[in-house]
């Protein structure tokens, strides 16, 4: 397969589409102008881009052509399940009977309350987990959120000497940095040499200065921790809970539980898992669930069901807010969609093709993938090669590459998670794409890519001389 | 019409091709890919029922239907203004929704290049340099400020000064951000309805780290004193951090000029309708606390073709590389939502911003008036110019007005006993007559 991405450029300047403000710029001076204010409370000038409704439309719509998204072509970018996102979820969250203000009254609100109630039932039910909130607006406040739970649950019962997460060296790095942001040491723990949680260093990294450990399952080798029964075993055993980063949920629909392995406390990635659209970078959603004995530490204002109803309270012992209001909530409405559209058979079949794909895919590679067996996502070995010079590569053969150089335990690592939304033949032009790169010449890569709508970047140059807005580009 | 499965209907295997991928993977089934030990598979199901498209559409409109149809003169922090159509089109764009990070800047300039653009309105606005292109809400970006400041060298203190009022939610979720830290939040007091400086300068010393004021305050009262805060925050090596809007801005002085080391807010008050609370973080603050920056940045560089291209750059603080010691926890952030409201910011131009901000200061002043001639009521309860919103007091129980409100279909916010406070837009504009009738009747 090949792609040519749109490149819209200017022939007579070294521009692609220029910058709006450099198309046209206007300057309102406010002492012109018969505003409402005393001058002391008022700035002088302000100037923005002046781009009438079309051209507005078209420097955006040709923004958009110079962007590759999943409805472009596949996206099997490791750790981050680019599913495609249905578009009837779009016009559901779009209802403007859903768009209210947060400070209503629970009794006006009974709707959005309900559509709340029943996505944290669906979300308890699919982690196995007691109760869930919607608040954290992304995976990582999740993890901050889980762990902030921790930290109150072991200060309620005079444990607050815990200080240490610990952290498998596979993990993301959001997992690192949300213990370290709630003030933990982070003890990483060394993998073993089958990819997995090495019982013993595991054994020996615990102790009653444990507060938690953060694990992704399957791990982001794709790897199902089989211990995690005796993981869990060993942690609680210390003393210190259990936490499920969610990111990797999409291998386990309907097949295993968090709730049932084991864990305290999980994030859902519902921009992975429950087919969200990522938006280019976001805004996602992550919720969170907890056992019952956690429950009481929830964030604020939390839902629940009543009598007659639906209403919001602050539980007991309430770890505070983690996001200003309610969460992200047109992404919770999309979630809540796709799973009803889903249903037990549908999130089933999730699992079960995300996973066939994945090993389907992996089974046309002509690379070493070290460890197996893998589920919904596996990492391959570029061997000699660079990983990120593959990566370049493979962008002019219409496909997204994967996630580079994480997990660092794989030499030169292709992180790679085709999700289940592609099809067979999808999957062959990706593995040609795999392929003819990882057979060619890596001096060939220095030129590439050559049909993407900018050429090879130059990323030294940004960090160098830092330019962060047009005010530091000379316009042409 | 799309095949109807068993299973989901967005994964597109045709019975045979399944079975072609079992046979070239050496298994039977699917099931026999899970390496998962009996006693932790799941065996059972969850009870969810799989509906159609149709059904799900009529599911959640039947559930918002629930929600009562109220005219909202709401604000506190979350306010929706008129969205453009070119907006949820333009920005509803397949590529736009369905791309993720911009790791492979080659085939992402587009949007690299829209929030190069977020970034650089904003830094118009505010006047700072540096812009990140999102945090997840005001709140948040509150916190991340906050422990930047407990990194930066020449800002040292352990203790926070916030407004003893502010948008409600910032001070639990700041709490959170500096829970991990030994810094303390202290509040300092208002007078009327805006920073009461003799009651802060008594309370700032060589301890403080950090001093948080909002403007328009939370009352919607346009604060006169910025600039005695921040001196008083730098006069003790704090940093000045300031919680301000995208429409006030418009009009508001730069908050750069007045001294601001650091802006945050809630930017999706343009580019998003009212989402119960859903948020864009703006992050913006000085070049010298650069490498401090939470977040993701949009530089500008060139391609091997000589031509200017935008990536992401100094990804070394991230999260991904410098993992418990990155300046931030932050990943997936709100990036769409900060393309949308460099739209709206573009569509509405200089003008129409200035227009717009202009409007939120007569329409409060309007309403305020209106009511302030109800026997009983008075409006604006602090003499102050206000932005958008204000607070009223009444003779009769707040809470039995704001009731008597709701039946005839208006909410407003209860304060306490016998305060109120209401936020007016263009949205809300030709509400006023009905409102300021409802409030006659209510407090007859
Ligand atoms: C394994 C893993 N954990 C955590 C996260 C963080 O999630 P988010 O980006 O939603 O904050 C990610 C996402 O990128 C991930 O891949």
């Amino acid at each position: 397969m090949i792609y040519d991405q749109a490149r819209w450029r200017r022939t007579e300047e070294p521009v692609y589409e220029p910058l709006s403000a450099e198309k046209a710029e206007r300057t309102v001076d406010l002492d012109d102008r018969d505003v409402p204010l005393p001058d002391e409370l008022t700035r002088d000038e302000v100037t923005l881009p002046r781009l009438s409704e079309p051209e507005l439309a078209r420097h955006y719509t040709r923004l958009s052509q110079m962007t590759y998204g999943v409805d472009s072509g596949p996206y099997p970018l490791g750790s981050c399940t680019m599913k495609y996102n249905p578009k009837f979820t779009e016009d559901v969250a779009a209802d403007p009977a859903g768009l209210i203000h947060p400070h209503r009254g629970d009794e006006t609100t009974q709707g959005t309350l309900e559509l709340c109630g029943r996505l944290q039932d669906y979300l308890a039910r699919i982690g196995g987990m007691d109760a869930v909130t919607l608040q954290p607006p992304a995976g990582a406040a999740g993890e901050f959120t889980g762990i902030r739970i921790a930290a109150n649950y072991h200060d309620h019962r005079g444990e607050s000497h815990r200080d240490e997460v610990i952290v498998p060296d596979t993990a993301h790095g959001t997992n690192f940095a949300s213990a370290a942001l709630a003030g933990y040491d982070v003890i990483e723990l060394p993998s073993g040499d089958d990819g997995r949680i090495d019982l013993s260093a595991l054994e020996a990294a615990t102790s009653d200065r444990t507060a938690a450990l953060m694990l992704t399952n399957p791990n982001t080798l794709g790897l199902f921790e089989r211990d995690i029964e005796t993981i869990a075993a060993t942690v609680h055993d210390a003393g210190g809970l259990l936490y499920y980063d969610g990111a990797n949920l999409n291998a386990l629909l309907g097949r295993a539980r968090p709730g049932d392995m084991g864990f305290d406390i999980m994030h859902y990635n519902v921009h992975k898992t429950f087919a969200t659209p990522h938006g280019g970078g976001g805004p996602g959603a992550g919720p969170v669930g907890v056992t019952e004995d956690l429950q009481p530490f929830l964030p604020t204002p939390h839902i629940r069901e009543t009598g007659d109803g639906f209403e919001t309270y602050e539980p007991a012992q309430s770890i505070g807010k983690v996001h200003g209001f309610c969460g992200n909530w047109l992404v919770l409405i999309k979630a809540f969609a796709y799973i009803a559209r889903l249903g037990d058979p549908g999130l089933a079949d999730t699992s079960a093709k995300a996973v066939l794909n994945a090993n389907y895919l992996g089974s046309q590679l002509d690379m070493e993938i070290p460890h197996e067996p893998y589920h919904h996502e596996f990492v391959a070995s570029a061997g000699d090669k660079d990983a990120a010079e593959v990566a370049k590569a493979m962008l002019d053969h219409g496909v997204h590459p994967p996630t580079t150089k994480w997990p660092d335990i794989v030499r030169e690592a292709l992180m790679t998670e085709p999700t289940e939304s592609e099809n067979r033949d999808t999957l062959d032009q990706l593995a040609r794409a795999f392929n003819t790169v990882a057979a060619g010449d890596e001096d060939d890569f220095a030129d590439a890519p050559r049909r993407t709508s900018a050429r090879r970047i130059d990323q030294v140059a940004a960090a160098r001389d830092v330019r962060l807005s047009w005010h530091d580009v000379e316009f042409e | 019409m799309a095949h109807e499965t068993d299973g989901s209907p967005f994964t597109p295997h045709a019975p045979e091709e399944t079975a072609a991928m079992l046979e070239a993977v050496g298994v039977q089934t699917e099931d026999e890919l899970f390496d998962i030990p009996d006693a932790v598979a799941f065996d059972d199901s969850f009870g969810i029922d799989q509906r159609t498209e149709r059904e799900i559409r009529e599911e959640c409109a039947e559930l918002f239907g629930r929600n009562d149809e109220l005219i909202e003169f709401l604000g506190r922090g979350h306010y929706g203004h008129y969205i453009p159509s070119v907006v949820d089109d333009v920005a509803g764009r397949s590529e736009f929704l369905t791309s993720y990070t911009q790791y492979q800047p080659e085939i992402a300039q587009g949007f690299l290049q829209a929030l190069f653009e977020y970034q650089s309105m904003f830094v118009e606005l505010t006047g700072l340099p540096v812009v990140n292109c999102s945090s997840y809400d005001a709140a948040a970006a509150l916190g991340e400020a906050a422990t930047m400041a407990t990194r930066l060298r020449g800002v040292d203190g352990d203790r926070v000064l916030v407004p003893e009022a502010m948008v409600p939610g910032r001070r639990s979720v700041l709490e959170n951000y500096l829970a991990g830290t030994d810094v303390s939040i202290e509040a300092y007091p208002f007078a009327d309805g805006t920073v009461d400086v003799d009651g802060l300068r008594d309370q700032v010393d060589a301890d403080t780290l950090f001093v948080y004021l909002e403007n328009p305050t939370v009352y919607g009262t346009i604060e006169p004193a910025v600039v005695e805060v921040c001196e008083l925050a730098d006069d003790h090596d704090a940093l000045a951090t300031l919680g301000t809007d995208p429409v006030a801005m418009g009009l508001l002085a730069e908050p750069a000029s007045q001294g601001v080391d650091v802006v945050i807010g809630d930017a999706a008050s343009l580019g998003l309708p009212t989402s119960h609370g859903m948020g864009l973080g703006l992050f913006a603050t000085r070049d010298t606390f650069l490498r401090q920056v939470p977040g993701r940045l949009v530089g500008a560089t060139t391609d091997d073709d000589g031509r200017r291209a935008y990536t992401l750059t100094l990804q070394t603080r991230e999260q991904h590389i410098r993992r418990e010691r990155a300046t931030s926890n932050i990943c997936t952030n709100q990036a769409w939502v900060g393309l949308r409201t460099a739209m709206h910011l573009t569509w509405l131009g200089a003008d129409g911003l200035v227009d717009l901000a202009s409007e939120c200061v007569e329409l409060a002043a309007e309403l305020a008036a209106r009511l302030d001639e109800i026997e009983g009521v008075t409006a604006p309860v602090y003499e102050a110019h206000h932005f958008r919103e204000f607070v009223a007091r009444t003779d009769a129980s707040a809470k039995s007005v704001a009731d008597a409100l709701v039946g005839a279909g208006y909410a407003v916010h209860v304060l306490d006993d016998d305060h109120l406070q209401m936020c007016v837009t263009e949205l809300t504009a030709d509400a006023i007559d009905g409102l300021v009738k409802a409030f006659e009747e209510a407090t007859a």
